[in-house]
């Protein structure tokens, strides 16, 4: 019995194959293969149809919108405030980084200026989000490369800083730490203690990465001279991030715009030479000893003063103040009940997420809730390069390249 | 970015290419926005390009329900040399809204156009392969227009394939 397709079904079917003819008979058929969407290899929801011939990947689609949850048009229908919550849920992984290219946009339309301490525990936090993104990324690398005790390493590490993320904010993930002026709540007591703790500790730990993964033949062999892109190919596909420093473009948004006073702080910025796979694991991995660094420094330099720009047209009254004073009790409850009104305007914050740059338009059009919120989040742009990369590769660095690729899914579909 | 002065200068030089190709300038305290005519819009990108704003950084479509025209689509470019960002938007109307791509110029602009198609219903004249990227390939409707009402999305699973979107009309 013949089973009528749907319309859907045959809809799916008009997703064009794309062929090229190998040309020389039976043995060189190409064929059409479907990875994903649901793969442990394909670090989230991603779906890829590779024509291979042999072993030979001559193409490749990426067909991605499977966990399209439609976070933009749910921050429209929010107060700027409440929008936080769901845009740190845009790229799961780095959290803080959706954060602070939201808050920093909606700053920038309300034209206040960020508190230095506040500037310094977003640094903070920020530094501890791309060691935990990296450790992600290297955990699961490390385990599509077939190594699968990297991964209990990264996560053991992954744990500590999620135990500090819950010390300061009390949650492990998305956190809603950053607020529009600052941060939520100042550090407690023995935050830095236990900092200073992890922070003595991660280059040890990363070294040992080093060890177990620089020394491994398996792992060398996947990685060096696999897949390498060029700096300009790169660019003219906007890919940003460690993808392009590992082709030894030194851009990183740190340096070359800072914001949130990074350019108080001394760090470099690690650059590949040929742009293959041991480039892109390679710079990410340093970027872990850099991100330490300016922790110190931001940790060492913390200076006193608010955590949360005084403005109470912006950032909810200190607790203590709502018993005594009528004022603060009208702000508390106007900030609650319908948030703080943004002039009409426009603005593109960008930072530089781990994976690149991640940058947040918001347009405000005078009222409580943001007019559109659009993110442009690295992953989604860098995926467009994996075909060029994979392109007359084997399959087996096809893998190894979507890993080292980083791609975050909730970042891709929003 | 730019400063006022620098912005207009931009905005002279890229009318004395094509008297058409800007329709104003927008500045703002931390942005420069040229407003280009949607025909004009690779012209406008080319011109850029060769004065050092080779990098787009972004390229997203905006509803500025209820002025007219209603649709917009700004390009976030970036000079990595000059550390130097300046945007371009343009605006087309709902009735017709057709921009020529800009993929030509940037490759990198394939996928954003997609969304910026599958969101608001923007159509990228001369675009390799302009599909739906992120909704369904049936979908109906443009979700990120302003008078796209927020929920009641069905899920899609196969037990509810035949009577959901594309299905039920």
């Amino acid at each position: 019995m013949a089973l009528e397709t749907s319309d859907y079904r045959q809809r799916e079917e008009s997703i064009t194959y794309s062929t090229e003819s190998a040309g020389q008979g039976e043995t060189h058929e190409l064929l059409t293969l479907n990875i994903g969407p649901h793969h442990p290899a394909t670090h989230g929801v991603l779906r890829l149809i590779a024509t291979l011939e042999g072993e030979v990947v001559r193409d490749i689609k990426p067909i991605i919108g499977y966990v399209h949850t439609g976070i933009e048009k749910t921050a429209e229908d929010k107060a700027y405030w409440k929008v936080i919550p769901v845009i740190e849920r845009m790229d799961y992984v780095s959290y803080y980084f959706n954060a602070m290219a939201f808050c920093g946009a909606v700053e920038d339309l309300l034209g206040i200026e960020v508190p230095e301490r506040a500037q310094y525990l977003r640094v903070i936090h920020l530094e501890l989000n791309r060691i935990v993104s990296h450790l992600i990324w290297l955990g699961t690398s490390a385990l599509d490369l077939g190594a699968i005790s990297m991964f209990w390493y990264c996560f053991r590490e992954r744990e500590k800083v999620l135990d500090l993320m819950e010390m300061s904010s009390g949650q492990r993930m998305h956190t809603r730490y950053f607020q529009v002026g600052g941060v939520f709540e100042d550090i407690p007591r023995g935050f830095a203690r236990k900092l200073s703790g992890f922070l003595a500790d991660m280059p040890t730990r990363a070294d040992q990465y080093a060890n177990l993964l620089e020394k491994n033949q398996i792992v060398l062999e996947r990685l060096r001279g696999t897949c390498p892109l060029d700096e300009a190919s790169l660019l003219a596909l906007g890919v940003t991030g460690p993808l392009l420093r590992a082709a030894g473009n030194p851009w990183d948004l740190r340096k070359a715009a800072p914001y949130s006073s990074y350019d108080k702080f001394q760090f470099r910025i690690p650059v590949g030479t040929v742009g293959d796979n041991y480039d892109r694991y390679r710079v990410r991995h340093a970027e872990i000893y850099e991100s330490v660094k300016i922790i110190e420094q931001a940790l060492e330099g913390l200076p006193e003063g608010p955590f949360i720009t005084p403005d109470r047209k912006v950032a909810l009254p200190p607790r203590h103040e709502l018993a005594t004073s009528m004022e603060a009790l009208i702000h508390h409850f106007k900030l609650v009940t319908e948030g703080f009104r943004v002039p009409p305007g426009e603005s593109y914050y960008p930072i530089e997420g781990p994976r690149g740059e991640l940058g947040c338009f918001v347009r405000a059009d005078g009222s409580g809730k943001p007019a559109r919120v659009h993110m442009r989040d690295p992953s989604f742009t860098n995926l467009q390069a994996l075909a060029p990369m994979v392109r007359d590769s084997y399959i087996a660095d096809l893998i190894a390249t979507l890993a080292m690729l980083d791609p975050i899914l909730g970042g891709i579909d929003r | 970015m730019p400063d006022a002065t620098g912005l207009e200068l931009t905005a002279h030089e890229l009318r004395d290419g094509n008297e058409e190709s800007i329709l104003g300038t927008e500045f703002q305290r931390r942005r420069a926005v040229l407003l280009a005519a949607p025909a004009h819009v690779p012209l406008v990108l080319r011109v850029l390009h060769g004065k050092g704003y080779t990098f787009l950084a972004s390229l997203h479509g905006v509803d500025y329900f209820p002025e007219e025209p209603r649709l917009g689509v700004l390009y976030e470019l970036l000079d990595m040399q000059a550390v130097d960002r300046i945007s371009v938007k343009t605006r087309v109307s709902t009735a017709d809204p057709h921009v020529p791509t800009a993929t030509e110029i940037h490759p990198g602009a394939e996928f954003p156009e997609r969304e910026v198609y599958d969101m608001f219903g923007v159509v990228f004249d001369g675009h390799p392969d302009l599909r739906r990227i992120l909704m369904p390939e049936d979908f109906e409707g443009y979700p990120q227009r302003r008078d796209y009402p927020v929920g009641g999305e069905p899920v899609l699973f196969t037990y509810n394939e035949e009577r959901s979107y594309g299905k039920w009309q």
